[in-house]
Order: structure tokens, then sequence, then C-alpha cells
């Protein structure tokens, strides 16, 4: 037992690792954001952020689910200006996440507006994860 | 008598002369280009800002908004209308160089002439929909038919009426108003 959980823990590294690296955008994030402290990134996290309710300075209910709803495969709306917003989800849009330099300016401004604040490295990671899945 | 003849004749000259500009097709391109020059503003020329801005908003053509309007709404971006529209240093200033170079007092159309025009109402805001163009052009128009109208929205969004806006055209037989119909003034 000893002997084998070392290699269960290697596996299961070397698992993790493949699921990122059929996308180099998401990968380097997630590089990027494990450096930074994100240690495991988890996609049932990120499913918990994109359904959690935050409540703006205005008073409004705000979620990642106002614009974008709650099916990431389907289209989604922008809550004021109605423009269609395409699926968030590579599955059905590979443009998703196929760029970090979208990756990064979107999580910047949607987690402003969404939370209030910047998404800490940890949330962004778990965020990450959850989309990448869809 | 020779005077009334040289009259005459030059009449019958023009109006000869005229005959292929009457004429002409009417899609040509020095006719549309005509055509644009008295009716429309310049088409968005900018890839940058037609991706960046038209990601969550029709990207409005510059000639729309005078410069100084355009450089304060480049300049709040992190509130942008209620909305984080944050854009690094770099991609910020490519937009706000083009959006100034070709904004609404720079341009050559005639209703981008109109846009620049400001009153005291509109002298500090950054909304196209206040400037007194726009308003004296849909001063008609009920709020039912745009703001309650779930198709619309709001005046904001320019191409759900005005089916050739992204085009940068507004011309009055473009007009199709959803639920409402053709807007025929």
């Amino acid at each position: 037992m000893i002997i084998i959980f070392p290699f269960v823990l290697l596996l299961a590294g070397l698992f993790s690792g493949a699921v990122w690296a059929d996308n180099a955008a998401v990968s380097e994030m997630l590089d990027v954001y494990i450096q930074q402290g994100a240690v495991q990134p988890d996609a049932q996290a990120g499913k918990a952020i994109w359904l959690k309710t935050f409540i703006a300075s205005d008073g409004s209910i705000r979620s990642c689910t106002t614009c974008h709803g709650n099916d990431l495969k389907q289209s989604g709306k922008h809550v004021k200006t109605k423009k269609l917003i395409k699926p968030m989800a590579p599955s059905v849009n590979p443009d998703r996440l196929s760029k970090t330099r979208n990756i990064r300016k979107w999580f910047r401004r949607n987690c402003k507006w969404t939370i209030g604040r910047e998404c800490t490295v940890v949330e962004k990671a778990s965020l990450l994860a959850f989309i990448n899945q869809q | 008598m020779k005077g009334r003849n040289i009259v005459i004749s030059s009449i019958l000259v023009l109006s000869v002369a005229s005959i292929p500009f009457v004429w002409s097709d009417d899609d040509s391109e020095e006719w549309q280009e005509y055509s644009r020059h008295s009716t429309g503003v310049a088409k968005i020329t900018n890839p940058v800002y037609l991706q960046e801005c038209g990601d969550c908003h029709m990207a409005y053509p510059a000639g729309l908004l005078p410069a100084d309007a355009w450089q304060r709404v480049m300049n709040g971006l992190e509130d942008h209308f209620g909305d984080n529209a944050e854009l690094d240093p770099s991609t910020r200033k490519q937009i706000t160089d083009y959006l100034i170079a070709n904004s609404a007092d720079k341009s050559d159309y005639r209703r981008s002439q109109r846009f620049a025009k400001r009153d005291k109402k509109s002298n500090d805001n950054m909304r196209i929909t206040e400037t007194p163009y726009f308003r004296h052009e849909h001063n008609e128009i009920l709020a039912r038919l745009v703001i309650t109208n779930k198709e619309v929205n709001s005046f904001s969004n320019c191409n759900s009426c005005h089916q050739k806006a992204e085009q940068a055209s507004f011309k009055e037989r473009d007009i199709l108003i959803p639920g409402y119909g053709r807007w025929d003034d």
C-alpha cells in the first residue's frame, strides 16, 4: 500500500494533465493559476461559482447565468443589450477558451461585474476547469 | 431675340446632358457613394474596434459621436453604462485613436455632421441617443415601439429597426420596427 500510493498520485496527476492537454490555452492558463497557488483546479467548485448569485451595489442580483444561462451548450443573451452570446461550451463552440488573451480579458471584466471584484486564482482555475468540461 | 435663343438652347443642352445622370443605374458605385455621403455615415473600417466593442453590442459607426464624447467613453470603460468593458492599454489606445480620427466632427458625411452638433443638454453626455440630432430624428417614436417592445428593448439597439445599421446606413426605407412595420415619416 505504501508503495502503491505514490503511483496512484502520479497516475492521477498524469490523468488530470491529459484532460487539459487537448486545449493549449486552457493548459497554459491553468499552469499560471497553479503556479500562483490554485493547487487543484476543481470543476465542481467551478460549477458552484457559475451558479452562485451575488448582489451588486445597485441591488441587482447577478450571476454568470444572468447573461450566459444555465446550460453552457446554449446561447446566452446580454442582460442589458440583449445581444446574443454564443455558447460557452467548447464542445459546441470551439472558439471558447481557445485564446489566453480572451480568457484573461473576460475573467477580469465579468468577475468585476458579476461578483464586484476580480476573481481569485482558485476561482478562475475552478471556473476554467468547469467550462472546459462542457 | 438672340439672347432668348441662347437661353433656350442652353436649357436644351443641359437637359440632354443630364439624361445620363437621371437614367444612371441607382446601384452604380458613384451613386451609392454620393447617396452614402448625403444620407449615411462612414462604415466601420477598424476590425479591432468591430470585434472588441461588437462582442456586447452593435459596434456604432465612429461618425455617430463627436471626438470629445468618444474620448469620455474610452476613458470610462470600467463603468461603461453600468457594464465593465475594460481593455488592455494598447487595445484601448488603438480603438480610441480610430474613433477620434473618424468621429462625427471630423467626417464629411452629412449625417455625421449633424451628429456633431451639441446643445446644453448633450454637452457632456456621451450617449448617441442624447445628441440633439438623434433626439430630433426619434422624437415621434413612441416608447411602446422601442423601450417596452421586447424585440427592440432600447434606442441603443439601432439594428433592431434600422435593418442596415450594421452597414452604417440609416435610410428611412430600411426601417422596420418589429411588431409594428415600416416607419413612414
